[in-house]
This record gives structure tokens, C-alpha cells and sequence, in this order.
């Protein structure tokens, strides 16, 4: 344990150096921040205040937690891991004493750690500041929104190697990590609430464990929904941490085992 | 580079200007001449790796269609977005798509400029007999972005039908020259996104903002935005010029506040002004780089 903790608060560290990039992200984080509640408010004040249950104050803090939730999540992607496959290093990785996904997992974590507080929480106030932000009533919905946050990291993680992975099997992934990362920001209900979706494309989401991703963080933590109705979504997540733990761990095995590493 | 006798691989880290020592006479290559040969040597070079092409291409495809389908999705919740219906939003979307593609898949790559100066690899271009700017543009140009030109542009098409397009000489002119305007303005976003690397070299993505935001603006029915931000995206960083503005004249539509309809015919004044200073900032980026030797 103490190895993953040292890993991921170095990984912390490496990343509150860059403080130019870090000040680039928030500036950026938050221009798209602002043309997305552009396009919410308009639709909502069209549908006369309120729109499949987002009024104005509920769209705004939907987009600016989705805005903060971006960076750490990842959303993008990485291609660390494919490239390390592709390259061999992977052996490397492979040869340390801790397990392979665990020390990945740390360094996401320590991370995302900073990423949520160097990028997520900047956009978060100045949207506050601008647009107002509605918050949970109940002091409950905080601590569920950290565990349900805490679920989607750790899922964004997981289908993330998974797609890195693959690079075991493909030669190139960039064009997987793309199909991935759109399907994601769509499925997750990054760009729009899921509940505006038509009803098969809602089936498909609520199918798939996108949503767990962002939409259930950040209905927990917005207090759209009450911390009853929000367990359920979080036993969801907890489900699919399981699923997705599992057949990362198996693409991992299968993919060491028919992996061929040359010269040294 | 047929006319080269050394057969040479097309590894983007080849130097590939054409010098033949034997006949020095012929060797100050014309500027449009290195154009063509370094961007048709990249094409090249990039269409051979098949799978990876048509996966990448059809990758771009679905990140349109996500992009689109955010639009559409709520525009099946309500009548309008901005004023506009679907096919009028489709127009606007297909159009600025299109444009962004165009210049994204020429200039898009100087926004990695920053790498090459982290590197140190700037120098190996400096010393190059090609200007500097044609040489990243071109270094890793991504064909792949074809995927979302040609969605861009049957959108385009398909919508101007279907929202009642009633073509004029005048217009038909400006639906072919909007595309291409807006295409030379985000061709100048790009550019001054790589020249403020210059100085911002760890601020890669304090210019997406403007590039990929311009995108998103430009992409959205421009009457959606607050009077601050529709005035700094029209007046600082002109995005609702490239597609709303134009899809207004197209379509005879009134125009919301700050963008009369005739302001469509803008685009490109609007984006040779933004070479002008994109070149400017481009030209002092460039003479206050100093390499870090070695």
C-alpha cells in the first residue's frame, strides 16, 4: 500500500508543475463552459423555463460540474498505455513488484486528485460567479457525490485501459481511442442530459456504463436527485466497477500471454 | 518529387526539399511548386497506411455525428434553437463542419508546434530552405480529417435543399465562397493558436479555446449566445461569421442583435484581417524564438 500511495502522490506532484498548462486548461475548460450553457439556456428558455426537468439554474450546474469533472475524468482519452505496449516498455512495467493495473490505477488517482482541484474546481467557481449554481439541499448528497465521483474515476479508468490494451491485438489504436472518446461524451450525458435523449437512444445509454461515468456524479453531487434515489445509480456504478475490473484484468493476462518482446 | 533520382521514404522525419547540386540553375523551387510537393508527398504518405486511414476517417465520421446529434437531440425537445429549425440548424452546422475541416486537415498542425519547440526539433526546420510555417503545416498533415469535410459538405448540401434554399447567382456564389472564407479564417486561428506557443509554450491548450471553440461557435445558430459572448465571437474571434451569418443570407433569414443578416457577406474581409494578424504574430513569434542550442 504504501508503494501505490508514494506513486500516486508523486504522480500528483508531476502534475501541479505545470502551471501554465494547468492555467491554459481552465481558461479553456471555462470558454467551453460558457458556449455550452449558451446553447442549454436557449433551449430551456424556448421550452418556456424548464426542459425535461433542467431549469436554467439546474442546466448551469449540470455543465459547470461536467466541465470540472472533464479533466480528471479524462474524457479524452490516454495513450500512455498503448504506446508503452507498442514500444515493448511494457515488459518493463510488467517486471515491477506491484501489480500493473494497480500502479496505473494510482498514478490515475493521484492524477485526477489534481486535476480535479487545479482544473475542476477554477471553471466551477467563475460559473458559479457568472451563471449561479443550484446545490443539494440535503449535506448527504455531498458525501454520495464523492463516493459516486470517487466510482467514476475509477470506471473512466477502467474502459480507458481497456482501450488501451487492445494495442496487445491492434497496431494502431489511435482510431479506436476516437471512436471511444465520442461515443463516450455522448453516452455519458457530458454534452447533453441523458434524460433529453429519445427513449432508444436513452435505452442504449442507461445500457452501457457511460452514464456512470458522468451523468450519475453529477446528478449525485448537483442534488438533482435525492441521496435515496441516487443509491441505486450508485449500486449501478459499483456493478460495473466490478464488470470492468474483471475484463480489464482478463484483456491484461491474454494480452502478456501472447505478447513477444524483442531484443533487449 | 517524381523528378528526384534518390528514391526516398516519405518518414515524416525525412528532409524532403527537393536539391539537385548538379544543376543549381533550377534549384529556387517556386513557393507554389514546394506547396504541392510537400503537402502531395504527405498525402501520399498517409494514404498508404490503409486501415489506419479508414478507421481514422470513419472515427472522424462519428465524432461529427455525435456533434451533430447533440444539436439534434435538442432540437426533438424543442421547435428552435436560436430562432432556427432543424434543417436551418443543419445548414449552419453542415457549412461551419466544412470549414473547419478544410482548415483543420491544412493548418490544423501547427497547434503542435510546441512539441517540436519542447524537442528542440524547430531548429532542424529553421535551417531548412522552406518557410517555416508551410513546413508544420504540412509536416503532419491529417488526411484522416477528410472524414469530416465530406460529412460536412453533404450535410451542407442535403440541408440548403431541405430548409428551401432559393438560389440566386449572388447566392449560389456565396454558398461556394462561404466554406472556403471560413476555411482561410480557421487556417489563420490555427496559425496564431501555434505563433502564441512562441511564448506560451506550455499553453498549448489556452488557444483551443479558440480554435476548436471557434469550431463549436461557429457550428451553433450564433443567436444562442448572450450579447458579451456573441459580440467577442463575432467582433474578436469571428466564428459567427464562418457558418450563422452566411446561413442567414442563404436561407433569408432576419439576423439577431450585433449580427445583421448582411453581415454574412463578411467572411472573408473578416478573414483576411485575421491572416494579417496572425502573420504579424506568426513573423514576432518566430524572431523571438531562440533555440536552446545543441
Amino acid at each position: 500500500m504504501p508503494t501505490y500511495w508514494s506513486i500516486a502522490s508523486a504522480s500528483f506532484r508531476q502534475y501541479s508543475t505545470y502551471r501554465m498548462a494547468t492555467a491554459a486548461g481552465v481558461f479553456t475548460n471555462t470558454i467551453f463552459g460558457f458556449i455550452r450553457a449558451s446553447i442549454l439556456f436557449a433551449a430551456i428558455t424556448t421550452a418556456g423555463g424548464e426542459l425535461s426537468g433542467y431549469t436554467i439554474a439546474q442546466a448551469a450546474t449540470y455543465v459547470w460540474l461536467g466541465q470540472a469533472l472533464l479533466a480528471p475524468i479524462e474524457a479524452f482519452g490516454t495513450r500512455e498505455v498503448s504506446q508503452r505496449v507498442h514500444q515493448g516498455e511494457v515488459a518493463v512495467d510488467l517486471l515491477r513488484p506491484a501489480s500493473f493495473l494497480g500502479l496505473y490505477y494510482a498514478q490515475k488517482l493521484g492524477r485526477s486528485a489534481f486535476l480535479l482541484l487545479g482544473r475542476g474546481i477554477p471553471p466551477l467557481v467563475i460559473g458559479a460567479l457568472v451563471t449561479g449554481l443550484a446545490l443539494p439541499e440535503d449535506p448527504l448528497s455531498y458525501l454520495l457525490g464523492a463516493f459516486s465521483l470517487l466510482a467514476a474515476i475509477t470506471l473512466a479508468f477502467l474502459a480507458d485501459m481497456m482501450v488501451n490494451l487492445a494495442a496487445f491485438w491492434l497496431i494502431e489504436t489511435r482510431g479506436l481511442t476516437v471512436v471511444y472518446t465520442a461515443v463516450m461524451n455522448l453516452l455519458s450525458g457530458f454534452l447533453i442530459p441523458i434524460l433529453w435523449f429519445p427513449d432508444w437512444l436513452l435505452g442504449i445509454a442507461r445500457a452501457t456504463p457511460f452514464p456512470s461515468m458522468i451523468q450519475t456524479p453529477i446528478d449525485t453531487l448537483s442534488g438533482r436527485i435525492t441521496p435515496l434515489e441516487a443509491l441505486p445509480l450508485l449500486g449501478v456504478q459499483a456493478g460495473w466497477v466490478l464488470v470492468l475490473a474483471v475484463a480489464a484484468h482478463l484483456m491484461l493476462r491474454l494480452g502478456v500471454r501472447s505478447m513477444e518482446v524483442q531484443g533487449g | 518529387m517524381a523528378e528526384n533520382s534518390r528514391p526516398r521514404s516519405s518518414a515524416p522525419s525525412d528532409p524532403s526539399t527537393p536539391s539537385r547540386r548538379s544543376d543549381p540553375s533550377d534549384r529556387p523551387v517556386s513557393t507554389a511548386r514546394m506547396v504541392w510537393t510537400l503537402y502531395a508527398s504527405r498525402i501520399r504518405s498517409q494514404a498508404s497506411f490503409r486501415t489506419s486511414f479508414v478507421s481514422d476517417s470513419l472515427g472522424q465520421v462519428l465524432i461529427v455525428g455525435t456533434e451533430f446529434l447533440e444539436l439534434w437531440v435538442i432540437l426533438s425537445q424543442v421547435s428552435t434553437l436560436g430562432g432556427m429549425t432543424l434543417p436551418q440548424v443543419a445548414v449552419v452546422y453542415g457549412l461551419g463542419a466544412l470549414a473547419f475541416g478544410i482548415g483543420d486537415m491544412l493548418f490544423g498542425e501547427i497547434d503542435g508546434l510546441s512539441s517540436y519547440i519542447k524537442s528542440g526539433r524547430l531548429e532542424t526546420l529553421l535551417i531548412r530552405p522552406v518557410p517555416l510555417l508551410l513546413q508544420i503545416s504540412s509536416l503532419d498533415l491529417s488526411l484522416r480529417r477528410i472524414g469530416r469535410i465530406v460529412v460536412g459538405l453533404a450535410m451542407y448540401v442535403t440541408a440548403l435543399g431541405i430548409a428551401g434554399f432559393q438560389p440566386t447567382p449572388m447566392l449560389l456564389m456565396l454558398a461556394v465562397l462561404a466554406p472556403l472564407a471560413g476555411a482561410v479564417l480557421f487556417g489563420a486561428l490555427f496559425t496564431m493558436a501555434g505563433a502564441l506557443q512562441f511564448w506560451l509554450v506550455d499553453g498549448r491548450e489556452f488557444a483551443n479555446a479558440f480554435t476548436y471553440g471557434g469550431n463549436y461557435v461557429a457550428t451553433t445558430p450564433g443567436a444562442v449566445f448572450a450579447l458579451p459572448m456573441r459580440a467577442f465571437f463575432t467582433f474578436v474571434i469571428p466564428a459567427t461569421l464562418i457558418a450563422y451569418a452566411p446561413t442567414l443570407v442563404l436561407l433569408d433569414l432576419p439576423g439577431p442583435a450585433l449580427i445583421p443578416s448582411w453581415a454574412g457577406w463578411l467572411g472573408l474581409p473578416a478573414a483576411v484581417l485575421v491572416w494579417i494578424v496572425a502573420g504579424l504574430l506568426w513573423r514576432s513569434g518566430v524572431r523571438r524564438y531562440t533555440g536552446a542550442g545543441g
